[in-house]
């Protein structure tokens, strides 16, 4: 192998730099310590306000990961990653909610004799 | 391996555009990295599928223990510092590798193994616990999908593992080759991807498992 490809690939990988993996340690720390402390302390009497809370901060800490992590940018591959990641995207969001969605409406319509034992 | 043909692009008005043949196969630039993020991508779909099962069916508890009752949250977090602390010390070992330290490398990627094999000794530790108390998988819907949803993650993380000992031993054999960077770069996507998926994990079953209804 000439010395030419060599150079080629070494440049072939993504650069990481010890400040961007702190930077990602410590925003991932700081966001898995408060949903843990909301729901193990009881800060917030709502179940629901909760749940909306610390899934916001689990959408948060993904994005933190996937960018100081995983070097996520619309640069890398010529943007095939960013595209694939979108692309995956939207059809994890369409399976989970799609399900939750179908599957609530088949449970309350499709059963009206629990429909007494549900509210109770 | 078959041999390019390029056609060069120029711009010179020729009726026809010059073609000739480069040795070797063409190589999209970091193909390899491209791929492996396709089957993470993947991958993603089948946790999809399992958190939707999950989201269906966590609340059906046929009469068993429902997850306040069953969910110990300092062993999930102890599980998730694990999992945390070795995304980081993949990070220095791909710092390491990137100054061309095969020992600090290694180094970084045994303590990154090691806390892999802690998270999994205490899901291990969990989930025996859970079916002595007689919560297995078959006793509810509600523990079907969660065994299926936690145990998927955690034979990923199983697999991560022995990929890292077999990484390990490559890199003691060859040393930081071109081809071992670049398995040590997919390693590190498919570890930190874990992480991604844990943090679905601890937010969506064991943290809002235990929430009041």
């Amino acid at each position: 192998m000439s010395d030419h490809h060599d150079d080629h690939h070494n440049e072939e990988f993504p650069h990481s730099s010890f400040r961007g993996y702190m930077i990602g340690f410590v925003l991932s720390v700081i966001l898995t310590v408060i949903p843990f402390w909301l729901v193990m302390a009881n800060v917030i009497s709502s179940s629901a306000a909760t749940a909306v809370v610390i899934l916001g901060f689990a959408v948060v800490q993904i994005v933190v990961h996937m960018v100081y992590f995983l070097h996520m940018n619309f640069q890398s591959q010529g943007g095939w990653n960013m595209l694939s990641l979108i692309f995956t995207s939207i059809l994890v969001l369409i399976t989970i909610f799609g399900s939750l969605w179908v599957m609530y409406h088949m449970n309350v319509n499709m059963m009206p004799s629990m429909m007494g034992d549900m509210q109770g | 391996m078959s041999d390019t043909t390029v056609t060069a692009n120029t711009n010179q008005g020729a009726a026809e555009p010059s073609r000739f043949l480069v040795p070797g196969e063409y190589h999209v630039p970091q193909g390899t990295l491209l791929g492996f993020w396709i089957y993470l991508m993947s991958d993603c779909l089948i946790f999809a599928s399992l958190f939707a099962t999950y989201g269906v069916l966590g609340r059906n508890y046929a009469g068993g223990p429902s997850g306040a009752d069953i969910f110990e949250l300092p062993l999930v977090a102890l599980n998730t510092t694990f999992l945390l602390i070795s995304s980081i010390t993949y990070g220095f070992a791909v710092l390491q590798m990137q100054q061309n330290k095969l020992r600090g490398t290694m180094l970084w990627l045994v303590i990154t193994g090691l806390f892999g094999a802690a998270f999994i000794g205490v899901e291990l530790y969990e989930f025996i616990g859970l079916i002595n108390e007689g919560a297995g998988p078959q006793r509810s819907g509600f523990l079907t999908a969660f065994f299926s949803l936690v145990g998927t993650h955690g034979l990923h993380v199983t697999f991560g593992l022995v990929w890292m000992v077999t990484l390990l031993l490559q890199l003691k054999k060859h040393g930081l080759i071109h081809e071992n960077k670049r398995r040590v770069f997919c390693l590190s996507m498919f570890w930190h991807f874990l992480d991604v998926v844990w943090i679905g994990v601890f937010t969506f079953v064991y943290l809002m498992g235990v929430l009041p209804a």
